[in-house]
């Protein structure tokens, strides 16, 4: 254990250079924060993710942001674990209408300015799930999406420079 | 108690054998024969390995575990009514609760009638049925099992978790810390793939079957695919088969590294989730070099696979297994030598032996627990038959033991795919990718049996005349697991219950469907 904690420290961090901020993303984003919020949240975003119905992919990519070699924590952006710590819901899955509820009532217990960010094409479209009795369909049928993220599912990159792209609008100008 | 009689012997006695089911026979019930099955069940130790509705029928499906040999029963019930198995195989009642929800079929003298999917928020009743029902009008809430004593109290937790992890509801009971019972309540994330998968081409229906469970995306796929071409009779290229073993084998090492990490990540050891998570995410790139995605969604199609491994794919997985051969054992030290740790995982979650068969519960938690079981070797499928490896086995029944099991399971799946890679080179390329074409124009049924990185997967279908799907029903290896992980908490301290739940692992959307 010394030896690995020794290589850790010598051997430099395996960290990865990030991906630059999406510009689709961007170009969504540019507009929706206004400047009280922007100066609220200066570089810092803490996120409750919301499984809606996932089959779980989503949320072994998500999972894989938090490893030292994506390391998110270094932007500044953090998972936490009540919707009432969070300024950003990240919401996985076709909204499965047994979770429909849940997800309304985690949406309102997050305290505002706050932003949905949905990650996966589930989540954007319905996907595969669309039109069948289980499911609502995209979650912008439950409630308003600030950011799309798709992907089955979004590769860690991808999520990456998804959500470094509302750090940066949010802490533009 | 085993094989006072054997499988095939009973069924051929009383029940019909229906033509055009592969590879394994399924018999026709009266409802006499039902119950003649229940009686015999009640003495032996025929593990049940599924249990599915349809409109009008319900069937389930049977392994003679000393023989290997697999029969599905099945019952017409034109009243929609039929006796249940959940009193000798308790098992069953959850996927009668299923059974009910979905198509309305009502379980006779069953151990729990209560609804087990349905949580009045589709819109409608028994969806899949012939008679689909309107929603009843204003529901009440559901109820868990009553609980009473002096000082107890509960905690509800979920669906929406501390972690991100999936939905599901725990209900403990515990005086002071000591849990004295817990309570699952599944099925918030049903999304309806059984009905989704109706009507479908095999094609569209396969896309369904890669995301029942995202981490386990490979094993059914391969479970579906094997369902179907078993239905058809389709033999599939060799160098497929082999490919599908290699995907299977990377799949199985990438969430046994993850889920090693997070077991110790929840006994408050980050360091080993800091390194195994570096280590599956080593995997994932290279599978995703070696076949475009990351977790390899979609690459396992029925009649083949969707992509062969480029030619630089074998050095880029030789170098894996060097990589990773190199760099696990010393954390498998750090985790042995631990005190920290140990005190943690030695002793907490235990499942007993007698539990594990009772339920027949598969993968690494009956592993973990003395159910010498994987399917890969018994029933067997191709290519396994023609490598070696070794299934683990311990009896602790602990979260230390389930941690081994899968230890030693990343030790021999690296083996295998360091099998698998030198034999490779010797099976013939296709000109594109190794896969034949699926027949639209033939019907018939079939099943599979598949060894996921959780346990066994059973996937049953029945293919209409046109090539698509009549009836699929996919049984994920969660539905054994997740009414054992009710026991392994019991007696525990709240504050393992990660612990417990992080060495199962089972799966909510697989479960839920």
């Amino acid at each position: 254990m010394l030896k690995h904690i020794l290589t850790s420290l010598t051997g430099g961090p395996v960290t990865e250079a990030a991906p630059s901020p999406a510009d689709p993303a961007l170009a969504e984003l540019a507009g929706k924060l206004d400047k009280a919020a922007k100066a609220r949240l200066g570089r810092s975003l803490s996120i409750r993710e919301v499984d809606a119905g996932s089959c779980n992919g989503c949320e072994l990519e998500i999972h894989a942001l938090s490893n030292p070699i994506y390391d998110l924590e270094r932007f500044g952006i953090r998972f936490v674990a009540s919707p009432r710590h969070a300024d950003v819901l990240l919401v996985t899955g076709p909204v499965a209408r047994n979770m429909r509820e849940a997800l309304i009532r985690t949406w309102d217990a997050t305290p505002g300015p706050k932003w949905l960010v949905v990650c996966g094409d589930c989540a954007v479209s319905g996907g595969l799930f669309a039109g069948g009795y289980a499911c609502v369909g995209p979650v912008e049928e439950v409630l308003p999406v600030d950011l799309r993220i798709p992907g089955c599912p979004p590769r860690p990159t991808d999520l990456l420079a998804g959500l470094l792209a509302l750090l940066e609008t949010s802490a533009a100008r | 108690m085993y094989g006072e009689e054997p499988l095939f012997g009973l069924l051929n006695r009383i029940g019909t054998p229906v033509e055009s089911h592969r590879p394994w026979p399924r018999y026709r019930l009266g409802r006499d024969g039902w119950l003649r099955l229940i009686e015999e069940l009640a003495g032996n130790g025929w593990s049940l390995l599924g249990l599915w509705g349809e409109p009008k029928a319900v069937h389930a499906a049977f392994r003679e575990d000393f023989s290997g040999d697999v029969a599905v029963v099945s019952l017409d019930c034109p009243q929609g009514r039929f006796p249940s198995l959940s009193a000798v195989r308790p098992a069953a009642n959850r996927l009668e609760r299923a059974a009910h929800d979905l198509y309305g079929l009502v379980a006779e003298r069953t151990t729990d009638p209560r609804p087990w999917l349905d949580h009045d928020a589709w819109g409608v009743r028994r969806p899949l049925s012939e008679q689909p029902a309107a929603p009843v009008p204003s529901p009440g809430p559901y109820t868990f099992l009553p609980v009473e004593g002096e000082g107890l109290h509960q905690i509800p937790v979920g669906p929406v978790h501390a972690g991100i992890i999936e939905p599901g509801h725990f209900r403990f009971t515990a005086n002071g810390e000591t849990v004295v019972r817990l309570e699952e309540r599944l099925g918030y994330v049903h999304r309806g793939v059984e009905g989704l998968m109706q009507g479908r081409p095999v094609a569209e229906a396969a896309r369904l079957a890669a995301r029942i469970s995202g981490d386990a995306t490979v094993a059914h796929s391969l479970a579906f695919a094997r369902a179907v071409e078993a239905a058809l009779g389709i033999e599939v290229p060799a160098r497929a088969v082999w490919l599908r073993a290699l995907m299977a084998e990377l799949e199985r090492v990438a969430n046994h590294l993850g889920d090693i990490g997070a077991i110790c990540n929840d006994a408050a050891f980050a360091f080993m989730l800091a390194q195994t998570s570096q280590l599956r995410e080593r995997v994932l790139r290279t599978a995703d070099a070696c076949f475009g995605h990351r977790l390899m969604m979609d690459r396992v199609i029925p009649g083949g696979v969707a992509t062969d491994l480029p030619e630089r794919g074998a050095g880029l997985l030789r170098d894996l297994v060097a990589e990773l051969r190199k760099r696990f054992p010393p954390l498998v030290a750090i985790y042995d030598g631990k005190a920290s740790l140990q005190d943690r995982t030695v002793t907490t979650g235990f499942v007993s032996a007698e539990l594990v068969t009772r339920f027949g519960a598969g993968g690494h938690v009956g592993r973990a627990s003395g159910r010498d079981q994987d399917s890969r070797r018994s029933p067997g499928y191709a290519p396994y038959d023609e490598l070696t490896f070794e299934v683990p086995v311990l009896t602790e029944g602990d979260v230390n033991a389930r941690v081994w099991v899968r230890i030693r399971e990343v030790e021999q799946s690296l083996s295998l795919i360091e099998q698998i890679v030198v034999r490779l080179p010797a099976i013939s390329r296709g000109l594109d990718h190794p896969s034949v074409p699926v027949e639209a124009g033939r019907g018939g049924e079939g099943m599979a049996l598949v060894e996921s990185f959780r346990g066994e997967i059973m996937t049953w279908v029945r293919l209409d005349g046109e090539g698509a799907v009549a009836r699929c029903h996919p049984r994920d290896p969660s539905w054994f697991q997740w009414p054992l992980l009710e026991a392994a908490i019991g007696g525990n301290i709240v504050a393992d219950f990660p612990l417990c739940n992080k060495s199962f692992n089972c799966s909510y959307a697989g479960h839920d469907l």
